[in-house]
């Protein structure tokens, strides 16, 4: 029963990591509105769920020697791969970002993250009335 | 934290496009000074953004350079200005008032949407500190 628990409390803090990931790459697009050659970058949050739900997860480097680095990307904990976005219309300065999508998909990514967070509120507070007595 | 992060990477938006507006006052301000400090007509200022990796993960920004615009300034015939060359031309600042105007609502409506994102970031981490209550 507890290992039910986790397994499902896992599967929200999954969600909700990649959802915070997503802010952040969001939240880049934005900054660098301006920023020559900048190109805008996303992640398939779909398959990012899927792939760190599945219990492989990412392919990871294999060490066979004390001093080999470790192939993890510290800037990216859920091991979503960073996509490029497809530009709508070409900019002479090289930047690809465009506002309205950033944030109209900033706007999308709070509101599931909040839904994300609803959910787990949810979930202990079944858990809460199924361990109360009577 | 993926939530912090977002904080410095706007926060990196919001010192870069002040930076921006600062220069645009000062090529507003300056539109009309014929002399400027090395005793040369005013030279319009451009900030240059680079995109700039942020500790912990994303990408802000970064004004790497504030270059002077090398177009020639626009020139007008008043005999009685002391600036005036000997066929009475003056050399007046290169500044396009109509660029700046451009580029300052375009900074302005950047760091507007930046000023959100934080708000937005504030808020899901306020929610996500009252989680389970």
């Amino acid at each position: 029963m507890s290992n039910q628990i986790d397994t499902d409390m896992q599967f929200h803090q999954q969600a909700l990591n990649l959802r915070a990931y997503r802010q952040e790459v969001l939240a880049s697009n934005i900054a660098n509105a301006d920023t020559p050659n900048y190109k805008a970058r996303d992640i398939d949050f779909k398959a990012a769920l899927q792939g760190a739900a599945s219990s492989s997860g990412p392919l990871q480097l294999a060490r066979t020697a004390s001093g080999h680095l470790g192939g993890g990307t510290s800037t990216n904990p859920t091991g979503a791969p960073l996509q490029y976005r497809t530009e709508t219309q070409s900019s002479v300065d090289g930047n690809t970002v465009n506002i309205d999508t950033e944030r109209a998909a900033f706007a999308e990514n709070a509101v599931q993250y909040e839904a994300s967070l609803a959910f787990v509120t949810q979930f202990m507070r079944h858990i809460q009335s199924a361990l109360q007595s009577q | 934290m993926s939530m912090l992060n977002v904080f410095n990477i706007a926060g990196s938006a919001l010192t870069a496009q002040s930076a921006r507006l600062n220069a645009v006052a000062s090529n507003l301000a300056n539109a009309d000074s014929v002399v400027g400090a090395d005793g040369q007509p005013y030279k319009a200022k451009q900030v240059v953004f680079a995109a700039k990796p942020v500790e912990g993960g994303g990408t802000g920004v970064r004004v790497t350079a504030v270059v002077e615009d090398n177009a020639p300034g626009r020139t007008m015939y008043d005999p009685k200005n002391p600036a005036a060359d000997e066929k009475g031309f003056v050399t007046m600042p290169n500044v396009n008032v109509v660029e700046e105007m451009v580029n300052m609502i375009s900074a302005s409506r950047a760091y507007q949407n930046n000023v959100e994102v934080m708000n937005t970031a504030k808020t899901l981490m306020q929610k996500t500190l009252t989680l389970g209550q």
